[in-house]
């Protein structure tokens, strides 16, 4: 990176310089000293000017609000207000059956809603103990990578954007356009798939998918190449994202932010890799890791993620074995569609799934997967029957916007517009 | 017709027919800065609105003044009303040192003698640099009277910001006026004489290039737009104001950029010079137009490529790079002129 970018010296009351001497791998004491530097921006002890950023605000990704306390520019503190978007869905799971959920957890992270879905079918399998045929697995591995690339292809736009580029964001969403038109393919939905199904997927590959994959996943490292070009080696983004909210894997464990931002700061934390669901375990791909854990190395990480959920695409098509998409568990899942016409148990298994829905044991699990945005938990607690008695969601943008403050104060407030998107907040998966 | 008469008459038709110019090349550049805008990002620009949607811009000024005049309740009334005018007028007045064609020499219209240039004032950069100075109220005031949090930090930021662009603007300009030996943008132009390579773009190539860089700054354009901000201060010291009175600052930002594209044009690119002798038989003012455009183009190309600077480093950009360059310039080329003659 040195021979491109040329770092600067660093000076003692010089908060904005970079060490040029950086290494590769900073210790946790490096990255203390690091954001202490950035914190003797508060010394001046100026007058203060509060200021309310949001919820009405272009680059809050939706209804998230913060107050700023302000010293010029220097944000001495940081109130996030969470729950403008609040719907009560843990409350609805309530009063509906595990397959009428589904669509429900779409709407919790809208940009990877099949990730949202996988992770729900992930806990209620655990907790009925369906066991997933291996098509469906691979299905899934699939959907859930593409569902990554979408994620970050658009967080990539949005985070540029905030640092005031406007044509890279048009670019994002044009290479965006045909993994939603994949997903247009395969679910029948461009945004809210409710793809996956308890035990299974909702349909097999339709004819053709897997050519049009290829060919995008083909394409895709490409335009990330492009990206980089555009983004890693500009020196305004550079300077802008070089050091600026550092988040230590130290923090990172004090406010639960996982994902991205945690491998980032060095910890090869991968519930794909470390608790493997779907088809993770027989796919081989690294963990993204950097060391810096600041923005720029939040963008490194996520487009090296990108790389690698090409390459769990590409293996799980070349792998994709044949067999039902979907369990043969008469208790618990769903028939394939192609049965119900032909086969009157499978008929009477669609009546008795769709009217009583499926019936669940009594007790509770927790299960974790590692969606784009971290990891996303979801905890069921079943009294027996088809409505669950409680669920409840712990999603990654949560704790995301609840460590604002630890993340920004101390930065100024074009920065604080960077770490936002940086550590990738969705409005529905943070608010519920 | 007596020339005293034939100069005033020249006079006020010059006076009337160059804001009228200037308004419509700014209701064009906002059509291009969309359309260009537009193409950049793999769409087409504006296309409903007259052929090609060129009349964009027309409607969107009849959208805008027919739009209610909001004035927030706590505002300061009289100085949130005063601020768009200022910011407004201040860029005209510019263009009336601004040669746009050869002046003095033989009668050439009608057996009068026709300049092109509205006033031969001996000090025209300075004339520029002190609207410029000008114009920065008018951004401030309306930061500071619309009671917006967000509006005031836009508002102080633009203050800061062009007060420490004008220096560097400034230093550089001045390295163009010891090579003219002048400060009058007319003898700047007769001190480039000949074909695009005797122009002061080669000798002032340093400053040059300061200058553009300072102007993005002056004009609150990508990567220098901090005073407005979209993604951080919603609209910076702009928040407040709607309707016409908002149309005016956009106004007044485009006549800027046409304003600073001429002044750069005749600095360092000749005014309204060819680029080789043999072209002067195309007039002046076409020639200055075509800079202009170019020069426009640049700042929109640029607008919509690049990131923006973080306020800190913008400031460090303008006061350790910027201003000390200029200044080397400014040493560098006294020396030589002196030497040299």
């Amino acid at each position: 990176m040195s021979d491109v970018i040329d770092s600067g010296t660093a000076q003692a009351r010089d908060v904005d310089a970079t060490p040029s001497d950086a290494p590769p791998r900073p210790t946790l004491e490096q990255l203390k000293e690091r954001k202490a530097r950035t914190r003797q921006r508060l010394e001046t002890g100026g007058d203060i000017m509060t200021i309310s950023m949001g919820p009405q605000h272009p680059s809050t990704h939706g209804v998230f609000q913060m107050v700023l306390d302000l010293d010029g520019e220097v944000i001495v503190d940081l109130r996030p207000e969470i729950g403008n978007l609040h719907r009560g869905v843990e409350k609805l799971c309530e009063h509906r059956t595990y397959h009428q959920i589904i669509p429900l957890t779409d709407r919790l992270d809208y940009n990877s809603a099949f990730a949202m879905n996988h992770g729900f079918c992930e806990a209620a399998e655990k907790l009925m103990g369906v066991e997933v045929p291996a098509r469906a697995r691979y299905i899934r591995t699939i959907a859930h990578e593409l569902s990554r690339l979408a994620n970050h292809i658009l967080w990539l736009g949005v985070h540029i954007m905030d640092l005031g580029t406007q044509t890279f964001f048009v670019i994002c969403f044009r290479d965006r356009e045909y993994l939603l038109d994949l997903f247009e393919m395969l679910t029948g939905a461009r945004l809210t798939h409710s793809f996956a199904r308890i035990g299974g997927v909702a349909k097999d590959l339709p004819d053709g998918f897997e050519q049009r994959c290829r060919k995008v996943i083909e394409f895709l490292p490409k335009r990330i190449a492009e990206y980089e070009r555009i983004v890693k080696h500009n020196r305004i983004y550079y300077k802008r994202a070089k050091d600026v909210g550092i988040f230590t894997s130290e923090d990172c464990y004090a406010w639960r932010v996982t994902g991205p931002t945690l491998r980032a700061a060095g910890v090869a934390r991968d519930l794909r890799k470390d608790e493997p669901y779907a088809a993770y375990d027989e796919i081989d791909f690294e963990v993204a890791v950097e060391y810096n854990a600041d923005v720029y190395d939040r963008f490194l990480v996520r487009m090296t993620e990108m790389r690698e959920s090409c390459k769990i695409i590409r293996q799980c098509l070349d792998g994709l074995p044949d067999g039902p998409y979907v369990a043969r568990d008469a208790a618990h899942s769903l028939p394939m569609k192609r049965d119900v016409l032909r086969d009157s148990a499978a008929m009477i298994q669609d009546f008795y799934q769709v009217f009583r829905g499926p019936q669940a044991p009594k007790g509770e699990v927790y299960r974790a997967v590692e969606v784009p945005k971290g990891e996303m938990g979801v905890y069921i607690r079943s009294e027996g029957g088809a409505k669950p008695a409680r669920v409840r969601f712990t999603t990654p943008s949560f704790y995301h916007g609840q460590a604002m403050p630890a993340l920004a104060v101390g930065e100024m407030v074009s920065d604080l517009v960077a770490i936002f998107a940086s550590v990738d907040v969705v409005l529905g998966d943070s608010d519920k | 017709m007596s020339d005293p008469v034939a100069q005033l008459v020249f006079l006020i038709v010059k006076a009337v027919a160059m804001p009228l110019i200037i308004i419509t090349m700014v209701a064009f550049a906002i059509y291009f800065e969309r359309k260009f805008a537009g193409f950049f990002q793999a769409r087409v620009g504006p296309t409903y609105l007259g052929p090609w949607g060129s009349l964009q811009s027309f409607g969107d000024v009849l959208k805008l003044i027919s739009k209610e005049d909001v004035i927030p309740l706590r505002s300061d009334k009289s100085v949130f009303k005063l601020a768009p005018y200022i910011a407004f007028v201040p860029a005209f007045l510019v263009m009336a040192v601004l040669p746009f064609g050869p002046v003095g020499g033989e009668p050439n219209l009608f057996g009068h003698r026709f300049d092109y240039v509205i006033a031969n004032f001996d000090a025209g950069v300075v004339l520029f640099l002190a609207m410029g100075a000008i114009a920065v109220y008018g951004v401030v005031l309306a930061g500071w009277s619309s009671n917006s949090n967000y509006s005031l930090l836009g508002g102080l930021r633009a203050g800061a910001q062009m007060i420490s662009y004008e220096l560097a603007m400034g230093f550089s300009a001045a390295g163009v006026m010891v090579m003219a030996g002048s400060m009058s943008l007319v003898e700047i132009v007769d001190g480039q004489k000949g074909a695009f390579w005797e122009w002061y773009w080669i000798p002032q190539i340093v400053g040059a290039i300061i200058f553009f860089i300072a102007s993005i700054a002056e004009l609150n354009r990508t990567p220098f737009d901090m005073a407005e901000a979209e993604q951080e201060l919603v609209a910076g010291y702009l928040t407040e104001y709607s309707g016409m009175r908002w149309g005016m600052f956009y106004l007044a930002e485009y006549v800027n950029m046409i304003v600073v594209s001429g002044i750069i044009s005749t600095l360092y690119f000749g005014g309204w010079r060819a680029p080789f002798e043999s072209w002067n038989v195309i007039p002046g003012p076409i020639w200055l137009f075509l800079k202009i455009c170019v020069l426009i183009f640049i700042y929109m190309w640029i607008r919509w490529t690049i990131f923006r600077y973080r306020y800190n480093q913008l400031m460090s950009v303008g006061w350790k790079v910027l201003l000390p360059l200029s200044l080397a310039n400014l040493a560098v080329t006294a020396v030589v002129v002196s030497v040299v003659g």
